[in-house]
């Protein structure tokens, strides 16, 4: 087989300069350029708390992300993931504050109640076949409104348990390694990050989420029960959802019920500005967590040379817009 | 030939409005092509799309090696050794060809939930090999031409070690020598002892590659005969319910000297190298060449759908400016696509709102309201003109056959007052007594006037419809005939004229380098 592999080792190497990594290697250069000009325009901006407090602001997000981007591999939208997080914060919450429950158990109720909400997003677009956008939009609401009946309308504080803020805002890392006093948000991340990267890449969930999103009706037609594994897909997207909730809780030491509502803009934009095409079948987990990376450094960067936050909307905006019409010049140049 | 493999008896299905099957039959036996055609609509899809599992039977039975089995799921027919190619390619364009091959049953490693992707490359690619195809696995599927696609398609039903294998047009898209290709996997195929069922619009196919024939129309079966000792013309008229003649070539008579179009020094990056044509008044210019040579690409240039790097176009002999199908269309130029449910249709939209929608600004009244009972009369003229099959013009396009659907539009382009109308493909997927209709419908608009530009890979068609023929390859035009000196050999000869096989005088470098290369 040795020359067979010798002819297929040119394709090979082609294809990975093409396509996605071209909208990669972008969106990093892009990260990189932000980045410098921030550094020269403020000192403040490359201190190392200052980055440090970047990685934290991105974490949240970031999460939220790495699950929209599998349902928008699919050429699905979730539009509850904001909410859902928030209704998983608040719900940990309850079992933590108001039922006295450990943090451990109180971090599963709010993994399972994002699972929950994606499990039914799912079962509403795959059985019902409401269009994902309606389903969500739904779940939204949904979330939303129960958030503030569970919560009475008042943030849930976690007073009576210290440690619940050393989840995202305490240093594990530091604790070990004096003077590198990483939060562990930041590896919560990263940590996120290779775990969707390895359900995207190797195992059927990922594949069959691909493939869903290139052809699903051959896909459907191949003897693949769409209808499971799209479900599958919400579901996870919603356990990151939770995962998201438990952070945020976390780093505001309170489950604040009003919170949520952009945060699904904010999360798609991310996706979007990663390269995950929106008609579904290509994106990357790293592309998520550059795009996700780059609002949070214009926000941060933005910030601290002043400027209004209602502009700091107006940049985001622009940007998104940019990012998705430099990935259509790529694909109509090919 | 074996054993029967397959009795499909009593078989009835409705859609809403339609009975697609009434008591239809059919058999097949091991180690047999055994060919089904019949028009569009005669249910061949619909009967086969049961006997893999994508629709249920209403009543009927399914007799599979004597034993009647339920086929609920296409998983289920997968499992029973039963695979169905479909008419368009259904491979996944973002995964490789091995993932599209194994697509649903991935080889899991220890752990369930994780893929092994080392051992499908390994399987597929001596599923490859054992079919003496040429390819990576690793090759993603968006990377291939069309025939390779439906290789891999092959490739991929032979790898549930299928007993019976369901191709429903498969030379569709295909090029002659892609064709014997095919066929040369099929005997293969069927000499190993699969049963395998052939749908196909074309005729003459049918006595190279098949054993029995079942004709099929209005959902039921008509009969089962020997493909050796059949006509074509016989199968025709069992098609049709009448007999028609073996098609005469029906050239129109010749077109007036005035010139329609003209186009100059043409070029987009590789695909269209410095093309130059004109197109005369009441002419039929057909358009040949393989898949990729790009004619499509130059149609489509004309008609302002893609940007070009240069060119020059000349409606009437004056100098247009192209650069929207808008400005086509105001110039007078229609583009009716190859994929007509793609780029032609509204589908969900009925008859009369889709005759009205290229030529939209002339139902539109001063207040922005749109004249109802002008795009009724409208869609009525035409419905007659044109004689298209539907119930009323509130149908919805997509429950039209295909030849009904090319129909409409045509009708579109008509309303839109387009006199230079390009072609594209205008029969494929269309049963042939649809098709002679599409022939009469061409020849009818060029005499009254209309300037047409046909574009088809079937040589026949190109042979018998065309004034003059221009051929392409690898986007350069390599020749041009009068419809007096074409062949299907001297076509297929420029067709596949490579460039690096032109020397300096734009002559083949030799005979025999060109043959060469053409079967490469």
């Amino acid at each position: 087989m040795a020359t067979t592999d010798a002819a297929t080792a040119a394709p090979k190497k082609r294809s990975l300069l093409r396509a996605d990594a071209a909208q990669k290697l972008l969106a990093f250069s892009a990260l990189i350029l932000i980045f410098i000009f921030f550094s020269l325009a403020s000192p403040f901006f490359r201190t190392p708390d200052n980055i440090s407090s970047i990685l934290v602001a991105t974490a949240v997000n970031g999460v939220l992300a790495l699950g929209v981007t599998f349902v928008i591999i699919t050429a699905g939208i979730d539009l509850s993931v904001g909410t859902v997080m928030t209704l998983s914060a608040v719900m940990t919450g309850v079992a933590v504050t108001n039922q006295g429950l450990p943090v451990p158990v109180g971090i599963v109720v709010g993994l399972l109640t994002g699972t929950t909400a994606g499990l039914l997003s799912g079962l509403m677009i795959a059985r019902m076949k409401i269009p994902p956008f309606i389903a969500t939009l739904g779940m939204m609401m949904i979330a939303r409104g129960l958030s503030l009946v569970i919560s009475g309308v008042k943030p849930i504080y976690f007073n009576d348990t210290p440690g619940f803020r050393d989840i995202m805002m305490g240093s594990v890392v530091g604790a070990v390694i004096p003077g590198f006093s990483v939060p562990n948000a930041v590896f919560i991340l990263f940590g996120a990050s290779l775990v969707a990267a390895f359900i995207l890449g190797k195992t059927v969930l990922g594949r069959y989420a691909v493939a869903i999103g290139s052809n699903e009706e051959a896909t459907r037609l191949s003897g693949v029960n769409v209808a499971n594994w799209k479900t599958a897909i919400y579901a996870l997207g919603g356990a990151f959802s939770g995962l998201a909730g438990v952070m945020i809780a976390s780093r505001l030491n309170s489950a604040q019920p009003a919170l949520g509502i952009g945060y699904e803009l904010e999360a798609i934009a991310a996706v979007v500005i990663g390269g995950t095409s929106l008609s579904g079948g290509e994106g990357t987990i790293l592309g998520t967590l550059i795009g996700a990376l780059i609002i949070s450094t214009l926000t941060n960067g933005l910030r601290i040379l002043s400027v209004p936050q209602e502009w700091q909307m107006v940049i985001t905006g622009v940007i998104v817009v940019l990012a998705v019409y430099l990935d259509i010049i790529r694909r109509r140049g090919r | 030939m074996g054993d029967v493999l397959v009795n499909m008896q009593g078989i009835d299905k409705s859609f809403p409005g339609v009975h697609a099957l009434i008591e239809a039959r059919f058999d097949l036996r091991a180690g047999e092509v055994h060919a089904l055609v019949g028009e569009n609509g005669a249910g061949k899809s619909t009967l086969m799309k049961i006997l893999s599992g994508i629709y249920h039977k209403d009543a009927g039975h399914i007799l599979l090696q004597d034993k009647e089995v339920e086929i609920p799921s296409p998983r289920a027919a997968q499992d029973l050794g039963i695979s169905m190619i479909h008419q368009e390619i259904n491979l996944m364009n973002h995964l490789t060809l091995a993932q599209n091959v194994f697509i649903g049953r991935e080889p899991r490693r220890a752990i369930r939930f994780l893929l092994d992707d080392d051992k499908i490359n390994d399987q597929t690619r001596a599923l490859f090999n054992s079919m003496r195809l040429n390819l990576d696995p690793r090759t993603k599927a968006a990377d291939l031409t069309v025939a390779k696609q439906q290789m891999v398609e092959i490739a991929k039903a032979l790898s549930f070690d299928s007993q019976v294998l369901i191709m429903d047009e498969p030379t569709a898209a295909l090029t002659e020598a892609e064709i014997e290709e095919l066929f040369r996997i099929i005997r293969e195929l069927r000499d190993n002892g699969v049963g395998i069922v052939y749908i196909s619009h074309r005729l003459e196919e049918l006595k190279q590659i098949s054993d029995r024939i079942t004709v099929m129309r209005d959902g039921q079966t008509i009969d089962t005969v020997d493909a050796q000792t059949t006509g074509i013309d016989q199968i025709i008229s069992m098609m049709v319910g009448r007999t028609i003649f073996e098609a005469a070539p029906e050239v129109p008579e010749t077109p007036n000297e005035e010139i329609a179009l003209e186009v100059r020094n043409l070029n987009r990056g590789d695909v269209i190298r410095d093309v130059n044509f004109f197109l005369k008044k009441g002419e039929i210019l057909g358009f040949a060449g393989l898949m990729g040579a790009g004619r499509t690409e130059v149609a489509r240039a004309v008609f302002g759908a893609d940007p070009v790097d240069s060119g020059e176009f000349r409606v009437h002999g004056e100098v247009v400016h192209i650069k929207s199908p808008k400005d086509a269309v105001a110039h007078g130029i229609g583009y009716l696509s190859e994929d007509r449910k793609r780029y032609g249709l509204a589908l969900g939209m009925d008859v009369e709102e889709n005759i009205a929608l290229a030529g939209f600004s002339k139902f539109v009244g001063r207040l922005g309201t749109v004249n109802r009972s002008a795009t009724r009369e409208t869609a009525n003229h035409y419905v007659d003109a044109l004689q298209i099959k539907t119930p009323n013009i509130e149908q919805r396009v997509r429950n039209l056959s295909g030849g009904n659907q090319q129909k409409v539009v045509i009708g579109k382009w008509l309303t839109a007052d387009t006199e230079i109308l390009i072609f594209d493909e205008p029969t494929r997927g269309i049963d042939v007594g649809a098709k002679s209709e599409i022939y009469h419908l061409l020849n009818d608009l060029a005499q009254q006037g209309k300037s047409i530009i046909m574009i088809s890979s079937e040589l026949p068609e190109i042979l018998r419809m065309s004034h003059r023929i221009i051929v392409m390859c690898e986007g350069r035009i390599t020749g041009e005939l009068s419809s007096a000196d074409a062949t299907q050999e001297e076509i297929m000869r420029l067709a596949t004229q490579r460039r690096g096989l032109v020397s300096a005088n734009g002559e083949p470098a030799s005979g025999q380098s060109t043959e060469q290369n053409g079967k490469a």
